[in-house]
């Protein structure tokens, strides 16, 4: 069979190449012109042509975990930065303030050890840890693997802690209804322009630790200049996640994100 | 390092879709502001393909350059990166291509 329309013929020359967004299995009329020089003359048939997405088995896992959580009424929030810009302290804070509100469960990522989970844990939140070895990023598996685990109930927040990390977590979608870029004041001005990919694939930011602005040369302005050249879309949240120092912002996002899927108790 | 996560998605996604059947080349196409180094996917090919139907088999990266279009002045600019300015100064750069991670075909030993 071809492997790439699905006829009898062993494969067989698809030129000029397009774009199939449709099943292709031949059970309609093609009105578009193929022009290919359909079977028997010149073609190599130990060419298979796939034209497939090299992610497309991740972004299908991705689609399944969304649609698993449209269906419960369940938002998944994807966290990525660098290591140590303050991500597990921004949500530790955040179960301890929002708690008795807002059903909250975590997903951690983390090369090694269980450091992270015991620490959300101790906040009072139910959290999985996965271990990716070697791996410097979840996958959707790794969060189907969790919400399997947490069992979360209509209406829950799940937070995804990703693997610190400014590169590789951009690439894999995990199903999320939004991905967070979290960067602290300790860190460059020029993040933003430095790993454009991280700051390009998310729709908020969160500058952490604001507090120790007094004693450092940080600019914001600089910072917030870079963001918006990388994305203009980001919407922003200057926090300190020690002293909660903005976090109201925050978590008046996290609630309209639950007005918008409708979650039971979700409050304007 | 994605790219041996990557790689080990191709290796997977071709044994997948070709069963046993040995291949001796895999084609990909690979976009320059996808944020995959093509450098690494060959470093990583050779370690994934062991052991597999792709043992051996021959990998050829063809780059997809980055193209941009100006919301401001209209133009069709090149990028490498995936964040820039137009000629005209503007940094509304619409991206059409480059983003590309695809197996485009493999070759099968006959």
């Amino acid at each position: 069979m071809c492997a790439t329309c699905g006829c009898s013929e062993a494969a067989h020359a698809h030129d000029p190449p397009h774009d199939h967004d449709h099943a292709h299995g031949h059970a309609h009329d093609h009105d578009h012109a193929h022009d290919h020089s359909h079977h028997g003359h010149g073609h190599d048939d130990r060419i298979r042509r796939l034209e497939q997405d090299i992610l497309a088995k991740n972004d299908r896992l991705a689609a399944r975990n969304r649609g698993w959580l449209d269906g419960r009424g369940v938002t998944a929030l994807n966290l990525m930065s660098a290591p140590g810009s303050g991500k597990t302290t921004l949500l530790e804070r955040t179960i301890r303030d929002l708690h008795g509100e807002i059903a909250l469960f975590v997903v951690e990522g983390d090369q090694a050890t269980s450091r992270d989970a015991d620490r959300i844990r101790a906040a009072g939140c139910a959290a999985v840890q996965i271990n990716t070895g070697a791996g410097c990023h979840l996958e959707a598996d790794g969060l189907a693997r969790g919400l399997r685990e947490l069992d979360p109930p209509r209406g829950a927040l799940v937070f995804v802690e990703n693997v610190g990390n400014l590169v590789c977590p951009a690439l894999f979608d995990l199903g999320e209804r939004a991905r967070v870029v979290v960067a602290s004041v300790t860190e460059g001005e020029d993040k933003p322009i430095k790993y454009p990919h991280m700051f390009a694939a998310c729709d908020v930011l969160v500058l952490n630790k604001i507090d120790l602005l007094p004693h450092l040369s940080f600019d914001v302005g600089a910072f917030l200049a870079h963001a918006q050249r990388v994305n203009p879309k980001l919407r922003v949240f200057a926090v300190s996640a020690q002293t909660g120092e903005g976090l109201d912002a925050w978590y008046g996002w996290l609630r309209e994100l639950r007005l918008e899927i409708g979650a039971p108790g979700a409050q304007p | 390092m994605h790219e041996m996560a990557i790689t080990e998605s191709v290796v997977a996604a071709v044994s997948e879709r070709l069963g046993p059947e040995r291949v001796r080349r895999v084609v990909l196409e690979i976009g320059r502001l996808s944020g995959v180094v093509p450098d690494a996917l060959r470093f990583c090919f050779e370690i994934c393909a062991k052991d597999t139907t792709l043992d051996g088999a021959r990998l050829e990266i063809r780059e997809i350059p980055g193209r941009a279009h100006c919301g401001a002045c209209g133009a069709d600019v090149e990028l490498d990166f995936p964040v820039g300015l137009c000629d005209c100064g503007s940094p509304e750069l619409a991206i059409v291509s480059g983003r590309e991670l695809r197996i485009k075909e493999v070759e099968v030993a006959a």
